[in-house]
């Protein structure tokens, strides 16, 4: 058994924070969306506001640690391999085939998860967020003139809102689902828990990396 | 390895400290103690100390005698008050009509004087019987003198022995047994019992009209009416709707139409009357009143429904009547079908201050509901707030040629003067109506269905009891389910896109469970080949 570093402490934080969040959004959500009852109206409201201002607070700190650290390179798309991954999923894993990519510290997700994660970061977490801080602030002009942003119709905005927060679901279904299929069932999500993954000893496949020469025993699998 | 252990600890010691901060500040910020409300505390301080009268009347010399009429009690009070019957003769309360601008009309004179609504119709030809609610003595027809200033009734307004009555049917004059010397010296502040004499029991009965004014409000609890609560604040209606020179402010939209002179909560209790923020931005859109009455008629019943079209039904040649299981009077041969109705819950409507009325002579169109004042207002109209209403539902008397609804004739002293109230005879009584306003009959008449909105502003409950969000925050009964102009959250929602979302993941379900099937049935497969392949090798 090998074991590799590969989420770091700021980035598992950042991952279960984030987890709890948008699943605590979630409930609060379909519940001002009357889908659900869980907390009742008017403390589902509340606490969807509370959670949104967390969430606001927490995206802040990603964004500055994608760049401080340069952990954006990892989203940068790539064709390469693409296929063969998507080829992997739809037949290797049956036949117990190998993994097409290896994770590492510095590749840390194969081509498709650079497609899903970055379409979650650019197009999905912007949809839901920019809606849901339009809607916070979507007020009518009162006796105390209060912010206005009426020009831009509730339902618009509520429709688009709801629009992200299915697609969130149906991500969190897929999502949990794929971190099955690592090495073994749990060895994902025991590496977003302590940050390393452990390989079957054996593999023979090396990759390059810096912080090998950094961190001996911690930085990826070797043959 | 000791070493490892203690970094170990350290992180997990900084990491309990972490969490225990984390919990901490959730704590704080989803638990909070309620604040004293101190708006709602300085209110309370300010109406806690009720007015003394200044002067004594009962201790005027003016008032020291046998009035042999009840001019001779107005008289005296002008004596003093040498100059208040013209406030008086100001007010609509005496004039039963003022100047108003109607939305499309134009200014107009409206009141109570010319005004049709669906309940006894209306007042022109039957002024000897409706005057008991007017502010004078003496109106027996429409050739009434609102100059007189002897005709002005003080006594109405200002008795406080609880004596003085208006007689049914006597042109505004008090009963005949009424002492005026006892009513004459109790003279002070219109009280509760004063305003209700005539608001309580317009259209003929206790609670027939407003639904949320009625004598159970007298001395009620504060389930029923915090304001007005004898174990309350015990207001009277002049404190909220105050009065100079005898201008009385608040509107009745039954009669009134403009936006202007009118008594608000917000005077006392502001646009900011909530501890949360969130709530008090509802006040630019929702009005005080729809979450705080979220019902009306809490004691008695109220009329909801009126059908003219049943009334004349006799028994053995003589009117009778019939009551349903509250006692209330459910058949009238002389007024027809009534439905009452106790602890109502009121519609919605926008409302910007401003209302539409039925003018004499207005061409209807009888396939509809003929609504006789309409509230204006939409959510885009910034004036607008959602109010709480009492709809009252009627059909009544029109003529069928000319599509105009019919004043008839419904009181007369006597049989064989055309009042429908004695001779049961809508042709005549039309006919009769009609020429009295001066409009024309055609000799066919029918029944039209119409309506009427009533604000509901009073018997406002305590807060525990006033709505909670979800009774409008809700997809299947919403409270709010006919205003349908604006988005509201919870009530709406893109259906389309709520089924296709509900598809998606319900999709991404299946799809996983399929996927993981495969892959388990398929590893089971390997690994029995593996095995039968291993046994071929031994």
């Amino acid at each position: 058994m090998k074991k590799v570093y590969i989420y770091k402490r700021f980035e598992r934080f950042w991952h279960w924070s984030q987890a709890s969040l948008i699943i605590f959004l979630m409930i609060t959500g379909f519940e001002v969306h009357d889908t659900i009852h869980v907390f009742g109206f008017n403390n589902a409201v509340m606490y969807h506001r509370i959670a949104a201002y967390l969430l606001l607070g927490l995206i802040v700190f990603a964004i500055f640690w994608h760049f401080t650290t340069g952990e954006w390179h990892q989203y940068v798309p790539t064709a390469k391999k693409l296929k063969d991954q998507i080829r992997y999923y739809t037949i290797g894993i049956f036949r117990g085939g190998p993994h097409p990519t290896k994770k590492t510290a510095l590749h840390k997700m194969n081509p498709l998860q650079v497609l899903t994660y970055l379409g979650f970061k650019l197009i999905l977490i912007p949809i839901v967020v920019i809606t849901g801080v339009l809607y916070m602030f979507h007020k009518h002009i009162d006796q105390n003139s209060i912010i206005v942003i009426s020009s831009i119709p509730l339902s618009t905005i509520a429709i688009w809102h709801t629009f992200g927060a299915f697609l969130l679901v149906t991500f969190l279904v897929i999502h949990v689902y794929m971190t099955t299929t690592g090495e073994t069932l749990t060895s994902n999500l025991k590496a977003m828990i302590t940050g390393y993954e452990e390989f079957e000893a054996g593999e023979k496949e090396k990759i390059k990396t810096k912080s090998k020469s950094k961190k001996g025993d911690e930085s990826f699998a070797t043959g | 390895m000791s070493k490892k252990m203690s970094g170990r600890m350290a992180r997990n010691i900084l990491l309990v400290f972490l969490y225990t901060i984390i919990g901490l500040l959730a704590i704080n910020l989803f638990h909070k103690e309620e604040e004293p409300n101190l708006k709602l505390e300085s209110l309370r301080n300010k109406y806690a100390i009720k007015d003394s009268s200044s002067v004594d009347h009962s201790k005027f010399t003016e008032l020291q005698k046998e009035f042999k009429s009840p001019q001779e009690v107005t008289l005296a009070c002008l004596e003093c008050h040498n100059e208040t019957h013209k406030e008086i003769m100001a007010s609509s309360h005496w004039n039963w009509e003022r100047a108003s601008y109607i939305e499309g009309r134009g200014i107009k004179s409206i009141g109570k004087k010319n005004i049709i609504n669906n309940f006894c119709i209306g007042t022109e030809g039957n002024e000897q019987a409706c005057s008991k609610c007017h502010i004078g003595y003496g109106m027996t027809g429409d050739q009434y003198d609102f100059n007189n200033k002897k005709n002005v009734d003080c006594m109405v307004c200002h008795d406080q022995s609880d004596e003085y009555i208006k007689g049914s049917a006597m042109a505004g004059y008090p009963a005949r047994n009424v002492n005026l010397k006892k009513v004459a010296r109790s003279v002070g502040n219109p009280t509760k019992s004063n305003c209700g004499a005539c608001h309580f029991n317009g259209g003929g009965g206790n609670n027939v009209k407003h639904g949320d004014l009625e004598t159970g409000t007298l001395g009620c609890t504060r389930e029923v009416d915090v304001h007005m609560a004898g174990n309350g604040m015990d207001l009277e209606c002049v404190d909220c709707h105050q009065t100079r020179h005898h201008n009385i402010t608040g509107q009745l939209y039954s009669v009134s139409s403009n936006n202007i002179n009118r008594a608000t909560c917000e005077e006392c209790h502001t646009t900011t009357p909530h501890m949360s923020e969130l709530l008090n931005t509802h006040t630019a859109k929702v009005s005080c009143q729809a979450c705080h009455i979220p019902v009306f008629a809490k004691v008695n019943a109220t009329k909801m429904e009126w059908d003219w079209s049943q009334a004349g039904k006799l028994k053995d040649g003589k009117p009778y009547f019939e009551e349903d299981s509250m006692g209330n009077h459910s058949y009238m041969s002389i007024k027809g079908r009534f439905r009452w109705e106790k602890n109502v819950k009121p519609e919605y409507v926008w409302f910007n201050g401003n209302a539409k009325h039925y003018l004499l002579g207005d061409t209807i169109d009888d396939t509809k509901v003929v609504v006789l004042n309409q509230l204006l207002g939409s959510h885009d109209d910034p004036e607008s707030k959602i109010i709480p209403v009492k709809v009252h539902r009627g059909n009544q008397i029109y003529d069928k040629k000319y599509k105009i609804l019919i004043q008839p004739k419904l009181w007369a002293p006597n049989k064989g003067d055309s009042a429908y109230w004695k001779d049961f005879d809508w042709n005549k009584a039309a006919a009769a109506g009609m020429k009295t306003i001066g409009l024309p009959y055609s000799g066919e008449y029918g029944f039209v269905k119409t309506a009427m909105y009533w604000p509901v502003n009073h018997m406002v409950s305590p807060k525990e009891k006033s709505l909670s969000c979800s009774a409008c925050h809700n997809r299947t009964d919403s409270r709010l389910a006919a205003l349908t102009d604006f988005y509201l959250p919870g009530r709406d929602g893109h259906d389309l896109l709520d089924q296709i979302g509900k598809i998606t993941i319900f999709m991404a379900i299946i799809g996983v469970i399929i996927h993981g099937a495969a892959r388990i049935f398929s590893s089971l497969k390997l690994e029995q080949e593996e095995k039968r392949n291993g046994g071929s090798d031994n």
